[in-house]
Order: structure tokens, then sequence, then C-alpha cells
């Protein structure tokens, strides 16, 4: 999921740059409000989980391969906001010092994997989970289908922007600049990969640790009711 | 051990695991993501290199790439897992330093903002 440099042309990226700005702005905003001294080591933490996860290559015998993200878990701890934050990090440090995702795509992939993925599934979470206990079983259920969730729709989001690049760029020759495969071919193949394998993984991943947290320390997934 | 120290220590763990995800891809012969190809790659998948993309791939070379270090990706599974693992570290401790920093930063400013 991580778009290297040449995939996108520079109407998209540019484009994804000027969303970006904005939203880190807001969300540093946001952060700054609500953030306490006790929160700073979970954000690192969080960003630090994000960071290894994603090393975790999962191979689909004889094809790609693909990893999950830890993004709605994040999020669930320590709030969506907070989580862009941490997970733009961790996709920075991976662009510039290991060339894993590319400088010119930074802030599109900030934005499917820091702010689509994070927002969608923990807003999944919040409606799914309701009003339940901090420490209920609905809760990791609903943590499980928000991770499910949020990682699939960024799946779909970086298709669309892949597959977005032949409609936007051709040569004189008529080939696409870009990246070269169409919405009807990138679409279906990133959202089969991460709704059939990734995408449990990650809902997998995400309910061991909610369940993990519910019994050490429930305190922690209570925070985010009364923070945002 | 409080929950914070414990998960710093599970950090640390999966940063020792991570190898297996070097190694996992390699015995179900497992290529890169898709959409995460190499020039060479995308040539054989359709026939051409795309001629904005060509240009635009090497605008960065990053020190550590595939996260590994000094081409130990290329010279078998021990010493690539090594070089996994160290990446792991380094890449950790290099996202710990900033957000912590970021941290400080943003907390800096933040008793005013709580007297509005």
């Amino acid at each position: 999921m991580h778009i290297p440099d040449g995939y996108l042309g520079p109407q998209t990226y540019g484009v994804m740059y000027g969303a970006m700005i904005p939203l880190c702005a807001l969300a540093s905003r946001i952060v700054r409000r609500t953030l306490q001294q006790r929160h700073v080591p979970f954000m690192a933490l969080g960003a630090a989980f994000a960071f290894v996860i994603m090393m975790f290559n999962i191979p689909i015998p004889g094809g790609s391969t693909g990893h999950a993200v830890g993004g709605v878990l994040i999020a669930i701890l320590i709030g969506p906001w907070a989580a862009l934050i941490a997970i733009s990090i961790a996709l920075g440090i991976q662009s510039f010092l290991f060339g894993d995702g590319g400088v010119t795509a930074i802030a599109a992939n900030c934005f499917n994997i820091a702010f689509v993925m994070p927002m969608t599934g923990y807003w999944a979470y919040r409606l799914i989970g309701g009003r339940a206990p901090a420490a209920s079983r609905r809760r990791w259920i609903a943590a499980a289908i928000g991770g499910y969730i949020g990682l699939n729709i960024a799946a779909v989001t970086t298709a669309v922007m892949f597959g977005l690049q032949p409609l936007l760029a051709r040569g004189p020759d008529g080939r696409p600049l870009y990246f070269p495969y169409p919405l009807e071919v990138a679409i279906p193949v990133m959202a089969l990969q991460h709704l059939l394998l990734f995408g449990i993984i990650e809902a997998v991943i995400t309910a061991l640790l909610v369940i993990y947290f519910q019994r050490t320390e429930p305190s922690l997934l209570e925070v985010e009711g009364t923070k945002t | 051990m409080n929950t914070t120290r414990k998960l710093w220590w599970g950090l640390i763990l999966l940063i020792l695991l991570s190898p297996l995800g070097l190694i996992l891809p390699e015995v179900f012969k497992s290529g890169p993501a898709w959409g995460e190809w190499s020039l060479e790659e995308i040539e054989k998948m359709v026939g051409f290199i795309p001629e904005g993309l060509k240009k635009l791939a090497d605008l960065w070379s990053a020190p550590l790439p595939e996260y590994n270090v000094g081409g130990w990706e290329k010279k078998g599974l021990f010493r690539s897992s090594l070089g996994y693992i160290l990446s792991g570290f380094l890449g950790v401790g290099m996202v710990v330093l900033v957000t912590f920093l970021l941290g400080k930063w943003m907390r800096k400013k933040d008793p005013p903002a709580q007297g509005s």
C-alpha cells in the first residue's frame, strides 16, 4: 500500500499534499488541545508499532505480499487525530530512510494509511461498540470489524489513486505516463487481496490487542470517549 | 511491570521476530506488494516503462533500501535477517525520537490552550 515514486503523476501527488497539509494542521490543533503528558509515550508506542507491524510482509503464495498496519488499533487507543500524526511519522521514516513509499507520494500514503484507515475504522468501531462497557465482548468485536473496514477502505482509496493515472496522463504515443493499469484492474485486485487476506489479519491483530488491553488496563479503552 | 514497559518489551520482541516478514515471502515464492514493483518488473508486466514513472522513480535514494544495511539483503537469509532486525531497531528509534520531540513541542503550547 506504500505508493512508490513515479506511480502517481504530479496532479495527483500535488493534490494529496494540498489535502494533507491542512489535515495535519487540524490534527495537531486537536491533539494539542487534548494531549496530556501520559499520552506521549503511547503516541510513540503507536508510531513504533505501526512501523514494525508493516515490516511483517504476509505472502500470498506465488503472488504478491501485503501487511497489516495497526492503524485502527492505534486510533482506538489514542484517538484518530493523534493516530494520524503517529502513523504519518512512521510513514515518513519508512520513506526517507528505507525507501518504502516514495517521497513525492508521502502525502498520498499518509492520506490512505494515516488518515482514511484510522478515521473510517475508528468510527466503525465507535458506531458498532456503542455504549458497551470497555471490557465487553462487543467492544473487541467492534474493534475487529473496525480494523477490517479501515484497511479495506484504505486499500480501495490507494487503488483509486493508482487507477486514475492512465486517465490523467498519457504520452503522445497514448501510453500511460505513470501507473499503467486502469481502475477496472487496480480496484478489484487491491480490494480482493485485502478483503480475503490482509484485512482478516488486521482484524485479528486489532481484536487480540484490544482483548489484551481489556484484561490488563481497560482504562486505556475509555480515554477516547471523553477526549474527542 | 507496568503496561507501558510491557508494551515496549513486546515491541522489541516484534522487531526480533520481524525477519519472518522476509522469510515467509521467500518460502511461499511471493513477489513484492501489488503496486510496489521495480522498473524491471513493470517492464516485464506491461512491456514498457511508463515515461513519467521512469523520471520520478529514482528521485530519492534511501540510505537503507529494503530495510537492510549495506546490501545484506543479497547475502543470504541469515545476513539479510540480521540487517532487517538492525533496520527495525534503527527505524523504531527514529520514529520514537521524532514522536517524542513532536509530542514535547505540542505539549509546551498546551497550558495557554487550556486557559481559553
